[in-house]
């Protein structure tokens, strides 16, 4: 395998690990501060596809699309917030792994209802559909954007968090929401907010993923799953843990599948290595999952408590 | 206590009845269909009897069980393929392997509490549905059709009645034995250290021990389900190790009656009958039953069997049935 080829999988590796984070960034605070189970993040995130891919086909604008994404998945987000979410708080997390996974068959079928079982195409934007030249190989343009656009959030949410009044009532809720609700700070609106924001970046992420990956009913799930190895990983509640380890897993599971394929031949068949290569290598974030859950059950980089 | 008596005696008892008299019934009312039907719904049953050892009794919310239930039906079916058809060997391979499967996970899994071990376990599950996908020479995706049927001695669980008869028996053994473990100072310590580990620690007893003996005979009894479950369908697939499926054990004990003995059960008939029923009107039936999920998740969780127990009575208050609400 060449250098250049290796780049080119390090860079899609990159753009894995971002898309996953923006499932994660929002998710781990959900987790960490409400404490709360949503396995529903992946409707949030199809929603999202959905959105995007409707309104790309009714406007022609990408950019509109991204919009109507994060504007769906956001209004959804607030009303299952309100609806449902809210009163299960309090509750112990079995609530919350019945509620959600109930929402996910609600959705799932919803959709099949609405849009039928085949997947939905969506182009690359026309802007974006060209590749860039860099050290002398091609990259596709847009899986640049998708980088670009992660890494924004990433800054934008430290920011948000290190930076502001929100992100240090966000910072406080995470080690007391008791002391911060007797301060007066009203913590049912700071927990709206802040699902709905994890919500509308689940929008973004599914719009970004719309180009890439078909548009369809349960694909949410995959995804999801992979975002709660990386928020373990990444330690609960930690955004920055999240991102971390939403790189580490983008880039394991990339190179996974297109290495140990090539090393399963050096000591198997061919027709034997190739068909089984990449499944060991989907079980290879699992396994990084468990090794770190063994070794630091906190997660890698633990969001610090006081 | 009579509302006591009613959720471990008297309604299990009920029930294994009502299942025994099933086969006879679709008999004469021709109906061969509800024989393997209602086969199913034991055999989901046994599972979430299964499950609700560590989820109800231990506290463990483990979002992988159908790992067991996957790896059950494949210690027929490789075995099988290989022209094993000694039902011994299945067992033996199926409670061994789940068994020990269901060691290694719990040994690692409850270093973590809450949220984590419900990722954790989900991942094990994942990992386990990933690799039987990467068996390409035991059909990977698609599956592998049990090729020789679990045979003990003349016994074969190949045909519909006798596999009925079986998950019967197994069903009304694993009940009787929950009913029984339920009480015994094993359980009795367990479902300490679901509500208050620490205590149970400082009168001299090791909580993590204790759920992981719970981890392990949970996911070794599943296999068994899953065992049955080849059997019946003769085919073996990953699917069955689904995060859905994992997702549907639990919907089943909390349905039925979390931490009751005759809970799985209910829910179990339930769940199926229910599923079959909306399944007759609409090919989305998902669209009702997700909701209905939600609906139970909101108003609470005393389960069925909570509510047939919980019937006040004039004068005094009945007694819970289910424990209350320990944190996980």
């Amino acid at each position: 395998m060449s250098a250049s080829l290796l780049f080119v999988q390090l860079l899609n590796g990159l753009q894995y690990g971002v898309l996953l984070f923006l499932l994660a960034a929002g998710l781990t605070l959900v987790f960490g501060i409400m404490s709360f189970v949503n396995l529903a993040h992946g409707s949030l995130y199809m929603v999202g596809a959905y959105a995007a891919a409707l309104a790309y086909a009714a406007s022609g604008s990408f950019a509109l699309a991204v919009l109507a994404a994060m504007g769906a998945a956001l209004a959804v987000g607030l009303l299952l917030e309100v609806a449902i979410v809210s009163r299960l708080y309090r509750r112990d997390h079995l609530d919350h792994v019945l509620a959600t996974f109930g929402l996910v068959m609600l959705f799932n079928e919803l959709v099949r209802l609405v849009w039928g079982p085949q997947p939905l195409f969506v182009q690359v934007p026309e802007v974006l559909a060209g590749t860039v030249q860099l050290f002398g190989f091609n990259y596709p343009s847009y899986r640049f954007a998708i980088i670009a656009v992660g890494l924004l959030v990433a800054i934008g949410s430290y920011w948000l968090i290190n930076k502001t009044r929100v992100g240090m009532l966000i910072r406080a809720g995470a080690q007391n929401p008791q002391l911060v609700g007797a301060l007066g700070v009203n913590i049912g609106l700071l927990n709206a907010m802040l699902f709905g924001v994890g919500a509308m970046l689940a929008g973004l992420a599914g719009a970004m993923a719309g180009p890439l990956l078909s548009v369809q009913s349960g694909m949410g799930e995959p995804v999801l799953i992979t975002t709660l190895v990386v928020i373990v990983i990444g330690g609960i509640g930690s955004v920055n843990g999240a991102l971390y380890a939403a790189l580490i897993v983008g880039v394991v599971d990339t190179l996974g599948r297109v290495l140990l394929p090539l090393l399963m031949r050096q000591v198997a068949e061919r027709s034997v290595a190739d068909a089984a290569g990449p499944a060991l290598a989907s079980m290879l974030v699992y396994l990084l999952m468990a090794l770190v859950l063994a070794l630091r059950p906190q997660g890698l980089f633990p969001a610090r408590r006081g | 206590m009579s509302s006591r008596l009613t959720s471990t005696v008297v309604l299990p008892v009920l029930l294994l009845v009502a299942f025994a008299a099933v086969p006879f019934v679709a008999t004469a009312l021709e109906q061969p269909f509800w024989i393997s039907f209602f086969a199913r719904i034991l055999i989901y049953a046994i599972a979430a009897s299964a499950l609700n050892l560590a989820l109800g009794y231990g506290g463990l919310v483990s979002f992988g069980h159908a790992l067991f239930m996957g790896l059950g039906s494949y210690a027929v079916a490789l075995p099988a393929f290989h022209g094993i058809a000694n039902g011994w060997v299945h067992l033996g391979l199926c409670v061994g392997a789940c068994g020990l499967v269901a060691w290694g996970v719990g040994a690692i899994s409850l270093r973590t509490s809450g949220m984590a071990f419900i990722m954790i376990t989900l991942a094990f599950a994942q990992m386990g549905y990933f690799a039987l996908v990467s068996l390409k020479q035991y059909g990977g995706d698609d599956g592998l059709p049990v090729a020789a049927t679990s045979s003990f001695g003349g016994f074969d669980l190949g045909s519909t009645l006798p596999l009925y008869a079986t998950a019967l028996v197994v069903l009304a053994l694993l009940t009787w034995w929950m009913a029984k473990l339920r009480v015994a100072p094993f359980g009795m310590a367990l479902r300490g250290a679901r509500q208050n580990a620490r205590r149970i620690n400082a009168i001299g007893l090791e909580a993590r021990r204790l759920q992981l003996v719970a981890f392990v005979i949970s996911g070794a009894t599943c296999g068994v389900s899953g065992l049955l479950l080849a059997n019946l369908n003769a085919f073996a697939s990953p699917s069955s190790l689904a995060w859905t499926v994992s997702g549907e054990l639990i919907v089943m004990v909390v349905l039925g009656g979390i931490g009751t003995v005759a809970g799985p059960i209910v829910g179990a008939l339930v769940f199926l009958g229910l599923e079959e029923v909306l399944k007759g009107w609409t090919e989305h039936w998902m669209v009702i039953f997700g909701p209905l999920i939600v609906l139970m998740a909101l108003v609470g969780r005393r389960g069925i069997v909570g509510l047939i127990a919980q019937r006040p009575k004039a004068g005094r208050p009945a007694t819970p049935v289910v424990a209350s609400e320990g944190g996980v």
